[in-house]
């Protein structure tokens, strides 16, 4: 079937049931979301479909025909980052790493449907996705610089 | 004309028509349309061969039959026949030269045939272009001779009489199915001397290789079928609730796209009559073939579940991450899917900082559709109907939280 990642129509062999994270890196080599628990508890492989942020470890292929699937990866690229990559690497906010591309996306999320997002408003939004090293309040920092960056606000 | 039948002699020869013969437009129009409503192509016509030039063959129990032709060439064709050898075939199956016809020809229904209807075919036919091509010798070991005995037995001439107990619209169907239309050959099972069993009519029969299914109360369509329905059905191939045409009957209904909207809706009332049942009984077998599409509906949901649900669902709650399974669930049994809906769009989620059962928000993982096909299976996991406007609830739930 074909799946519309990041912009790109691309086609997957895997069979319709598979979780959409294993195709994203086993398939196609997009190693931003992460595997946590595959229980959907911890929001490491979240992505979005169409501007919603969903686990990608629960969300079977069969149900993303036709949608808009992005990743960290279509947010930017390392030498343009977007402004919510701009906004975790000016705090930053990883330590381990291993929640930032959920966090991110789920971040990012927020901000295309609500611009002017509130601190309350982020950290409500963020609450599915954990982190277990503590980097809580720069993530936190992050998603807040990111949305002033998408604001224009330099 | 009747009484040769008696014996197993064929019949007197009928001379050769003196003069070529013409037709006015509208009887050939109108011959046209009948010749269609009894798909005369289908057997006298070879496939890529030239219309009406015969060559089909017709697999029957007692071999193969080939359609002839039927084109106005003088010497393959029936060119120079009178109306009158035209009229004797078609009523009592015996050709110009006295010939008995094997009852492949289903002269047993056309001798149903007004004497006009014969006029306006005879005048279609031998209007159209004549081909030379020589009849295929049948396979069939019968003797002709012994057809007069079949006849003796089996065939029962004599034009359709209207039914006073049924209306003008009725008699028409009937006239044009038992007749004609011929639908009964097929549609009707068939004696060890290859007869129609009347006493079985249009109780399903064989037709090429397919099954042509019962038309009276045996009728094996899920739901029932209606004059409206088979108006449709007739008219384009494919009605609601009702499987396309295929094979044979495709052909027939290829053909009856020549004939008038007022034959196929007298042909569609008169067969729907056949099905004897109550309206009762009709009722409830649509509604429990409603009931099992229904069901089978769900099963796309069934995809969704395994993907996204049979993860922690199918573990049950014994093993770690394990979930309910699911055919213990309350939301699914109850008379509406709202409460079902609300777990699987938000999820179970504790307050904030307290311990509790957990289940992930589903919501903008699935779309409305894949929502409503995942809740129709897992109601019908449950044994219970079906929820009437599952889709319904499913907008009026997502609309609420935009």
């Amino acid at each position: 079937m074909k799946l519309d990642v990041n912009g790109l129509v691309v086609d997957v062999t895997a069979e319709p049931t598979t979780p959409l994270l294993y195709v994203l890196r086993d398939e196609l080599g997009l190693n931003a979301a992460k595997f946590g628990c595959g229980l959907g508890q911890c929001g490491a492989c979240t992505v979005l479909a169409d501007g919603e942020a969903i686990f990608s470890c629960l969300t079977p292929i069969s149900v993303l025909e036709g949608r808009r699937i992005r990743t960290v990866e279509g947010l930017g690229t390392a030498q343009k980052p977007g402004p919510m990559q701009r906004a975790f690497i000016d705090m930053q906010a990883a330590q381990c790493g291993y929640c930032i591309p959920g966090m991110m996306v789920r971040a990012q999320a927020l901000l295309e449907r609500k611009p002017d997002a509130s601190e309350a408003d982020i950290r409500g939004a963020l609450q599915p996705n954990l982190c277990r090293c503590g980097t809580h309040m720069r993530i936190v920092r992050a998603a807040v610089r990111a949305g002033e960056l998408m604001r224009g606000k330099s | 004309m009747l009484s040769g039948f008696s014996g197993c002699a064929a019949q007197r020869a009928i001379a050769p028509a003196a003069a070529p013969q013409t037709f006015p437009h509208e009887l050939i129009a109108k011959g046209a349309e009948l010749a269609h409503l009894g798909n005369c192509l289908g057997c006298h016509t070879a496939e890529g061969g030239k219309p009406y030039a015969g060559g089909t063959p017709i697999q029957t129990p007692f071999g193969t039959v080939y359609g002839t032709n039927i084109t106005p060439d003088a010497d393959t064709g029936i060119g120079g026949w009178p109306l009158e050898a035209f009229t004797r075939a078609m009523r009592e199956g015996v050709d110009r030269s006295g010939r008995h016809l094997y009852p492949a020809f289903p002269y047993d229904h056309f001798t149903k045939a007004t004497d006009d209807d014969i006029a306006a075919l005879f005048a279609f036919i031998m209007t159209r272009e004549p081909v030379k091509q020589e009849n295929r010798r049948n396979t069939v070991p019968i003797p002709r001779t012994f057809l007069g005995f079949w006849k003796s037995r089996y065939l029962k001439t004599g034009v359709y009489r209207p039914d006073a107990g049924h209306d003008a619209q009725w008699n028409r169907g009937a006239y044009l199915v038992q007749g004609l239309g011929h639908c009964g050959a097929c549609h009707t099972p068939r004696n060890k001397l290859g007869a129609e069993k009347h006493d079985s009519a249009f109780a399903g029969g064989e037709a090429e290789g397919w099954h042509a299914p019962a038309l009276n109360a045996a009728s094996p369509s899920p739901v029932p079928w209606t004059p409206e329905a088979l108006h449709t059905y007739l008219r384009t191939g494919i009605a609601d609730l009702h499987a396309a045409t295929a094979g044979p009957m495709a052909e027939v209904v290829h053909d009856l796209s020549q004939a008038s909207d007022a034959d196929i809706a007298a042909i569609a009332r008169y067969i729907a009559s056949l099905d004897t049942r109550s309206e009762a009984d009709r009722a409830r077998a649509r509604d429990a073939a409603l009931e099992r599409a229904r069901s089978a509906l769900a099963m796309r949901g069934q995809a969704v579940y395994d993907g996204a649900c049979a993860d922690c669902h199918n573990r049950g709650r014994a093993e770690q991450g394990g979930a309910l399974p699911l055919p213990l669930g309350t939301a699914l049994t109850m008379p509406t899917p709202r409460n079902l809906i609300q777990i699987i769009r938000d999820g179970i989620v504790p307050p904030d900082g307290e311990r509790g059962a957990w289940m992930p928000a589903f919501k903008g993982m699935l779309t409305d559709e894949q929502l409503t096909d995942l809740l129709s299976y897992l109601r019908a996991l449950t044994g219970q109907p079906a929820w009437t406007d599952v889709a319904g609830e499913v907008r009026k739930i997502s609309r609420g939280d935009q």
